[in-house]
């Protein structure tokens, strides 16, 4: 019983120990973020491998959505007769939750276990060390140009997987269903809000993106220099990252759109 | 006068140095000296806390007691800015080269210059080139850190340690699997580095032999303690049994070759 006790006590003080360096890791990175300015070929060297190398997976999976959402919208909204309103459906459904939730959990999936294995490799390979020992910080060379990359992508990378679910509602919705096309476009156009749902669904992304990297960008700077340690980095960036989405999805929705 | 000509002797200087990993001592009040200008090897068996003390020395590890001397300034007590500038002084070969597995070899090299001074890349060009043939790998320049051999990847991160002319060089296990053309290539390079340019040179190794062949001094260490010091030849004929051991690698001695066991025939039947 005791042991049970010590266990649980044990957990708790890792868990907090760590929590502690990732917020210390996290202020250092904030901090060396201006110097990156100093520097954009780092910046935009990040920006492509994070953000542009991501484009595919978002554009695919969100005309995918696009288009799921505006099959299962068109039988629901048809029982009502409500077919017309199916633009508004599709394009608020992705502006304020699909649109920053999925393309933050494909995000997390494709760079974020990147990030964490890049990190960590260069752990294990002595390479940070190295760059210590070269006088050279590790934080402002290697972290913080990610960091800011993963912050500048993610909205833009949400905002493309919106427009496109959009245009897949559309081909589904219009095209194939024979929604009216007019209906479909002027519902979305009278009925979404710019300030409370897209720059809302923005902001999300903003959070998103920033939650993602701070993660990834830990756990690779805070694994166990082993191949085991690795992969255990990266399968924890990915499930954590999961949780963290999910769950400030829920606080940000109720700060903006709940009454809670 | 004369301590502070004995001071100025000394690039580096670790005085009463006790240093834990957990709950384990890894060094135990040690004090050693390293001469400037001189090859000096730190040995002794695997996990001894070889590697521990350079990076001690270089300031990645802060000790637990004592000092940590290098050209007259406590590596414990600079700014982060300070230690930077120090560090700018002082190469490192790692163990594994530590090259940077993104950029060529070419671009490694150049790295710490690149990052440190704002000369043209004409001139970058010309340092580099200058330092790739004195490790004889000029015409490796193309290649990336995946296509170099552990011999090659060891000689190009000895290059880039020498990029910025510093003033000492720590090795960290030069000579472990090594082929015997490549082990010859680089005892051969470290001795001619430390005679031209006059590097202090600091060698963490257990290779007996060809350690002893370039060092001009040496400290064994085990289990925390120095149980050993002075030039190849004296301690080729030390009395002390671990050092006798060491440096005629016998399996038995004071360092067992068993790890610690209950008894093998009482653990065999046990189950």
């Amino acid at each position: 019983m005791i042991c049970f006790f010590e266990k649980i006590g044990k957990k708790t003080l890792a868990s907090f120990s760590k929590l502690g360096r990732a917020t210390f890791f996290l202020i250092q990175v904030i901090k060396a973020c201006l110097s990156v300015f100093l520097r954009p070929k780092l910046l935009l060297a990040q920006l492509y491998s994070i953000g542009v190398l991501s484009f595919m997976i978002i554009t695919i999976s969100g005309l995918f959505v696009g288009m799921v959402l505006g099959l299962q919208g068109f039988y629901i909204l048809s029982d009502f007769g409500a077919e017309e309103t199916l633009g508004l459906m599709v394009a608020a459904s992705l502006v304020r939750e699909l649109g920053p939730v999925i393309s933050a959990l494909l995000f997390a999936g494709r760079a974020g276990s990147a990030l964490t294995a890049e990190i960590g490799l260069m752990k294990t390979t002595e390479q940070l060390s190295g760059m210590e020992m070269m006088a050279v910080d590790p934080i402002k060379r290697v972290i913080a140009p990610r960091f800011l990359a993963g912050f500048i992508s993610m909205p833009i990378l949400t905002t493309l997987f919106s427009s496109i679910g959009v245009i897949g509602g559309q081909i589904v919705g219009v095209i194939i269903l024979g929604v009216d096309e007019g209906s479909y476009w002027s519902q979305m156009q009278a009925n979404i809000d710019f300030q409370g749902d897209i720059i809302n669904g923005v902001i999300k992304s903003i959070v998103f993106g920033v939650v993602i990297s701070w993660i990834a960008l830990f756990e690779g700077y805070d694994t166990i220099p082993t191949s085991e340690g690795v992969s255990r980095a990266t399968t924890r960036t990915v499930v954590n990252s999961a949780f963290a989405i999910l769950g400030l999805d829920f606080i940000l929705t109720a700060l903006m759109f709940g009454d809670i | 006068m004369e301590v502070s000509n004995k001071k100025d002797q000394n690039l580096v200087s670790i005085e009463n140095l006790t240093f834990y990993r957990g709950n384990r001592k890894i060094f135990d009040d040690i004090s050693l000296n390293f001469q400037r200008g001189k090859v000096t090897a730190i040995m002794g068996p695997s996990g001894t806390g070889k590697t521990t003390l350079l990076k001690l020395i270089g300031g990645q590890l802060v000790p637990d007691r004592g000092t940590v001397l290098v050209d007259n300034k406590n590596v414990h007590q600079l700014t982060r800015a300070e230690l930077f500038i120090l560090r700018k002084r002082m190469g490192m070969l790692f163990q594994s080269g530590a090259l940077l597995t993104d950029i060529n070899v070419f671009d490694n090299v150049a790295f710490p210059i690149r990052e440190h001074t704002k000369i043209s890349e004409s001139m970058i060009r010309t340092i580099v080139l200058m330092k790739l043939e004195s490790v004889g790998l000029r015409g490796a320049s193309k290649l990336m850190p995946n296509e170099l051999s552990g011999g090659m990847a060891r000689r190009i991160a000895l290059a880039r340690a020498i990029s910025l002319d510093p003033m000492m060089i720590m090795y960290d296990e030069p000579f472990s699997g090594q082929d015997p053309i490549s082990l010859g290539t680089l005892v051969k390079l470290i001795k001619e580095l430390n005679s031209a340019l006059k590097i202090t040179s600091i060698i963490v190794s257990h290779d007996v032999q060809d350690t002893a062949r370039i060092a001009d001094y040496i400290y064994v260490l085990s289990g925390g303690k120095i149980v050993g010091e002075g030039t190849p030849d004296q301690l080729k004929n030390d009395s002390s049994k671990f050092v006798k051991q060491f440096f005629k690698g016998e399996a038995d001695g004071p360092v067992q070759f068993h790890y610690p066991a209950k008894d093998y025939h009482q653990d065999i039947f046990e189950s």
